[in-house]
């Protein structure tokens, strides 16, 4: 596709996996400002997790997973930095120093055998049976989003009948925190 | 306790607290209230318009030329959807507005009500904020943030959305403070680099081929930073360009002055830029129409860039060193720096940039924004050229609509002074020239105000001649009429193997005669002779002037960078036509 007016695309940067964490006043329509910035100037939005975080200051947190140039991923941050209700804007790089976790909730429908068989599979992660019946078990899930990929193929044969995920959330090691400069 | 007051009445409160003085609008149902209230507030005075988009493009016109913001006022639904256009031209232009729009009552939003529309979802990517207001004691401080918002940063349009029934609602009306800014603390550093003064005036130093490429950003700083540019410039002794936005910000005769660059700049000005070693970009935001090719931009150039905004930066080019903040402080800096540090700057550094301004001096000898006129008919390019010989002796204001007409205008009328040129550069919108040029005279009650037009676009907003005749505003529409849409023609012509689809427009009105039933005087001019004495009788008229100059039809814009080229590949006339625009260039706009 050709982006600019009269220019062609060239030139193609690395794409790279980045977690945007922006701080923003819980008010409505704030979503969809932020995520009506991605969508409107082309950004792509791999997975988002929003909630309060501060009752008292009225403020949520938006953990929005995306991948972009190093130059989208500047802008991404810029223009998330230009909206009236958002507070902060923090980039956590994927790599060692960024803790991640996604929740999924999988429901297992299929005999007693197959559903042991399943619940060996998840044992390689932390799980907790939420519910069990002769025919049916829902595991909870928390890991990471490649690790939850993996494991929702495996059980796909083994009778998964519905998957719920969260997007990621995602925190700094350490005792720092992330401030504005 | 304190007084309560309606919704309507605060608002009104609130407008006065920020000196506005002129609201553009137009009523309807969800907005009776607040009109109601109107005739308690004499020392504002609304202006009636005839469609909401011409509302908001008059507040444009009246916030460019004034440097206050622009307000204007409709109702929900097709009120509220009319203004659309209007505000993503002000977003793209970075044009202060405030608009204030009624909704359906708080009860019935969501239910598919008459003239219900979702107001703030609409206009979400084409604000820099918006508000619906659900409680009436916060309106106060929503709309004193709207006037924050709008002015402030990078400015731009905002939207208040007000339901009916928080405008009757009382409430608490909180007087507005105004809180002073600290001036030096302008935060004029990015990513961290707190030398950026000293460094650039290192690449300054060095430079032996440098340019000054400037926009908007100047025009929006206010006076003073056009004060500090024309003083940077003489200082250092650099040759400067300007986009179509900037235009004003230096004087367009001034010999260090290489005319527009972009799509259809000079040729010095974009040879200069494509072959410079320094580029310093003050409040341009290396928009498509300048850049041509974006990755022959300039190769061999170190380049600044100065901006308010820090998501203007590296977003379309990678620049050197990014200096982030307002305009005038920057350049204020610069200039004390520079005088510290190198004394006699100008002098010193005549010597190295000599064969710089030889080259740029060969450049110009090719005299781009030449072309052949005729006796027979009248080139378009001779009437923008009559039109400001005739008028140059006045403090005049120009707006435009869009097309080749915009271009040409942009190319031969010269400007010595910020905000006297109103055009839609970002969005291109046909139709704001007449409009915008309600809003400049509204703002300068006393000037000249022109809209150089062109026939197709200025019917887009004609409607617009009945609110000149009402409140009295003499603006003269000026419409270089060569029957196409020219250049839609043009590119057609270029691109399209001369297959001219609906690009001629059948059927137009009688210009004269249109004047005529608005109430206003029509003028005609048929032949190059005849223009002068055509031209002094519009400007003698003290009523709104309808000027249908009829224009070679066939007439294209040069120079002209071609789709796909880089800059040092213009199309300086017809004769460079046929070879220089390639199959890939033919795809793009
Ligand atoms: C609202 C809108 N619709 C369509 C266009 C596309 N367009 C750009 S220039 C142009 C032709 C303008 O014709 P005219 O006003 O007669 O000006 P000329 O080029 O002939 O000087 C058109 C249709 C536009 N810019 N704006
Ligand atoms: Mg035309």
């Amino acid at each position: 596709m050709i982006k600019s007016a009269y220019s062609f695309a060239t030139q193609k940067e690395k794409i790279k996996q980045h977690i945007i964490v922006v701080w923003v006043d819980n008010e409505t329509g704030v979503l969809a400002r932020v995520v009506g910035l991605f969508s409107g100037r082309g950004y792509n939005i791999d997975s988002l997790a929003v909630a309060e975080v501060d009752k008292k200051k009225n403020i949520s947190r938006i953990t929005i997973a995306t991948s972009g140039t190093p130059q989208v991923l500047q802008q991404i941050k810029l223009q998330l930095g230009k909206l009236v209700p958002v507070h902060k804007v923090a980039d956590f790089p994927s790599n060692k120093k960024t803790l991640m976790r996604e929740m999924a909730l999988l429901k297992i429908v299929a005999s007693k055998t197959q559903l042991e068989k399943a619940k060996n599979l998840c044992k390689k992660y932390k799980y907790i049976i939420l519910d069990k019946t002769e025919k049916s078990f829902v595991f909870e899930i928390s890991a990471l989003k490649k690790e939850i990929d993996d494991l929702i193929k495996k059980l796909q044969p083994l009778g998964l009948a519905s998957a719920s995920r969260t997007g990621v959330v995602a925190m700094t090691k350490g005792s720092e925190i992330y401030q504005q400069d | 306790m304190a007084n309560l007051f309606t919704g309507a009445e605060i608002v009104f409160k609130v407008l006065e607290d920020h000196g506005v003085e002129h609201i553009f609008g137009y009523p309807g149902g969800a907005v009776l209230p607040i009109y109601d209230e109107l005739k308690n507030h004499t020392k504002i005075k609304h202006i009636l318009v005839r469609h909401e988009q011409g509302a908001g493009h008059a507040a444009e016109g009246y916030a460019r030329s004034s440097g206050k913001p622009g307000v204007l006022l409709v109702t929900s639904g097709p009120g509220a959807t009319n203004a659309v256009t209007a505000l993503t031209d002000a977003y793209m232009d970075s044009i202060p507005l405030v608009c204030i729009t009624g909704q359906v009552p708080t009860h019935l939003i969501g239910t598919d009500a008459f003239q219900e529309c979702d107001t703030t979802g609409i206009t979400r990517p084409c604000t820099k904020h918006n508000w619906l207001v659900k409680d009436v004691n916060k309106l106060s401080s929503i709309l004193n943030k709207a006037f924050e918002v709008a002015t402030t940063g990078r400015p731009g349009p905002v939207l208040v959305d007000i339901p009916k029934d928080i405008q009757f609602k009382k409430g608490k009306y909180i007087k507005f403070k105004e809180v002073k800014k600290n001036e030096n603390k302008s935060n004029i550093t990015f990513n961290g680099i707190d030398n950026s003064i000293e460094q650039a005036i290192e690449l300054i130093k060095k430079s032996s081929k440098p340019i000054f490429y400037t926009g908007g950003g100047v025009i929006n700083s206010g006076p003073k930073a056009t004060e500090l540019l024309r003083e940077l410039v003489s200082l250092t002794g650099f040759p400067i360009t300007s986009t179509l936005q900037g235009l004003g910000a230096f004087p367009g005769d001034d010999n260090q002055f290489l005319g527009m660059l972009g799509m259809h700049g000079t040729y010095e000005a974009n040879n200069a830029m494509h072959d410079c070693d320094l580029m310093i970009n003050i409040g341009a935001r290396f928009d498509d129409r300048i850049t041509g090719k974006i990755d022959e931009f300039s190769p061999k150039s170190k380049k600044i860039h100065i901006d308010i905004d820090p998501s203007s930066i590296n977003k379309n080019v990678s620049v050197d060193l990014a200096i982030v903040g307002d305009v005038k402080f920057v350049l204020k800096k610069l200039i004390s720096s520079i005088k510290e540090k190198y004394p006699n700057f100008a002098d010193s550094n005549k010597q190295g940039i000599s064969s710089w301004w030889k080259q740029i001096e060969l450049w110009r000898k090719k005299n781009s924004l030449g072309f052949s006129n005729s006796k027979e008919v009248i080139k378009p390019q001779y009437a923008v050229q009559r039109l400001y010989e005739l008028t140059k002796a006045q403090d005049t204001f120009i707006t435009t609509e869009v097309g080749q007409h915009q271009m040409w205008a942009a190319q031969h009328y010269k400007f010595n002074k910020p905000n006297r040129w109103m055009t839609s550069g970002g969005l291109g919108t046909m139709g704001y020239g007449l409009p915008a040029a309600i809003g400049v005279q509204v703002a300068n009650p006393d000037k000249l105000v022109i809209d150089i037009a062109g026939e197709a676009s200025v019917l887009m907003t004609m409607q617009e001649m009945s609110t000149a005749v009402q409140y009295k505003l003499p603006i003269k529409i000026f419409i270089l009429n060569n029957e196409y849409m020219g250049m839609v023609r043009q590119w057609q012509e270029l691109l399209h193997d001369k297959n001219y689809s609906e690009s001629y427009t059948a059927a137009l009105p009688d210009f004269v005669k249109l004047a005529e039933a608005y109430g206003c005087v029509g003028i005609r001019a048929n032949k190059p002779d005849e223009l002068d004495k055509k031209i002094s009788e519009m400007l003698a008229s003290n009523k709104p002037v309808i000027f249908d100059c009829v224009v070679d039809k066939t007439e294209n814009c040069y120079p002209m960078i071609p789709s796909g080229k880089p800059h040092n590949q213009m199309l300086l006339g017809k004769q460079d036509e046929d070879d220089k625009i390639s199959e890939e260039g033919k795809v793009l706009v």
